[in-house]
């Protein structure tokens, strides 16, 4: 139990996302505008990682890791390297049913995202969690517990920027700073933060 | 069929007026991931350059054919299925780059500037209009990515494609590396930079402000 909450933290803070491993920018950058969207974009997060990492962690258990097809007497067959077109069929079936549920029940939110919730598909963090679950061999609870964990360091990183984009609103900046290039800026800043996080790794 | 002005402004609008990076928030985390060093910048930029042209291509190609409720997995499989084959050469030919890029060449797939012009011009136009579109967009990125990984490799490590350009001062020489500039912060302050000086220089990029104070909308009066 304590490995596990171990590794939720890791995954929220020491390993978060956006603000260290550069993965999620663009919606990261682009929903943050208001506090609101941001804390929606952030819900959607944690809920298609959490779905599509441990059902990731199946399919590629199942069908693609080398000796997976051993049952049916093809213990040489190697199938990991269709995992990334198998990934992304399932992360786009999981956005989709996503897309379709917030249309029916909650359209002001659906209406707030836009494009862009077609292209939490092609969100990278998305799409890196399950990549990170292969590459470090987690297990089922694992997987479950680092997708939550990413969804949520994601949530809390997008959270707090939106918040600070809020405020300022309300400041005097320079033209050509205004809008993307002070998001740059604080995202810069939060990562600084974020990066004291490390020693926090020591520590667990 | 287009002329030859319009085939230009196509190609050459998202180098600066339209860059895909500074402007339209697309394909940013890998532009911030694979900057430390210069070669692996160039190798990214090349791989997305030739996607992005490829898959622009073959989606334009079968646009009408496409139903539009499932297309989005269908432009997904075939980024995926260009980018495979992209990360099997690399594998092969460039073992040490591939290593270094990791899973970022993996992540090409889900670049959103992929999908983001597929959907936003491929899908409504025919293929050569498209391809230039998508290869003046993957050479804006380039720009980018190069700009910034030359700076970064440079003041971080006083090196340019693993070539020493300023003596550190370990070695004898007078240059003191600034390691901040391989951590993630400094790639997110000189891409806020950029974006600050691109808009200095082309003003009409600069976006709207939410909110002016009362006084001060009065006084721009």
């Amino acid at each position: 139990m304590t490995d596990l909450w171990r590794l939720f933290l890791h995954a929220a803070f020491v390993d978060n996302m956006p603000l260290i491993l550069f993965l999620g920018l663009c919606t990261f950058l682009a929903l943050s505008k208001r506090a609101d969207a941001a804390f929606g974009l952030g819900v959607a997060m944690t809920g298609v990682l959490g779905i599509t990492v441990p059902l990731n962690y199946l399919i590629y258990v199942t069908l693609l890791a080398p000796g997976a097809w051993g049952w049916a007497g093809l213990p040489e067959l190697d199938l990991s390297y269709l995992s990334l077109i198998a990934f992304i069929g399932v992360i786009a079936a999981a956005v989709q049913v996503l897309e379709m549920i917030l249309d029916r029940f909650f359209p002001n939110i659906h209406a707030s995202f836009g494009v862009f919730l077609p292209l939490l598909t092609v969100q990278c963090a998305i799409l890196a969690g399950s990549l990170f679950m292969v590459e470090r061999s987690y297990t089922l609870a694992e997987s479950a517990v680092f997708g939550l964990g990413s969804g949520v360091g994601f949530a809390l990183a997008v959270g707090m920027l939106g918040a600070i984009r809020t405020r300022l609103a309300y400041a005097d900046l320079p033209d050509g700073l205004r809008g993307l290039g002070i998001a740059f800026l604080l995202t810069g800043l939060m990562s600084l933060g974020f990066a004291s996080f490390a020693q926090m790794a020591a520590t667990l | 069929m287009a002329t030859k002005s319009e085939i230009w402004r196509v190609l050459t609008d998202p180098l600066v007026r339209q860059n895909p990076v500074t402007l339209q928030i697309l394909g940013i985390c890998s532009a911030l991931a694979v900057t430390t060093t210069l070669a692996t910048a160039v190798t990214m930029s090349i791989s997305l350059t030739v996607v992005l042209t490829l898959a622009a291509g073959l989606i334009s190609t079968i646009r009408r054919h496409i139903p539009e409720t499932v297309r989005l997995i269908v432009q997904i499989v075939i980024v995926a299925s260009l980018v495979i084959v992209i990360d099997q050469l690399l594998k092969a030919y460039f073992a040490e780059v591939s290593r270094a890029l990791s899973v970022y060449v993996g992540l090409i797939t889900t670049n959103c500037l992929v999908l983001g012009r597929t959907e936003a011009y491929a899908r409504h136009h025919a293929p050569v209009p498209a391809m230039i579109d998508a290869f003046g967009n993957g050479l804006g990125y380039s720009l980018v990515l190069v700009l910034i990984g030359a700076l970064r490799e440079l003041f971080g490590k006083g090196e340019l494609f693993g070539y020493e350009m300023l003596p550190l001062a370990d070695a004898g020489g007078w240059f003191e590396p600034l390691s901040l500039m391989l951590l993630a912060p400094s790639a997110f302050f000189l891409l806020g930079f950029l974006v600050w000086a691109v808009r200095s220089w082309r003003p009409e990029q600069v976006e709207a402000p939410d909110y002016t104070p009362p006084g001060r909308a009065e006084a721009a009066e």
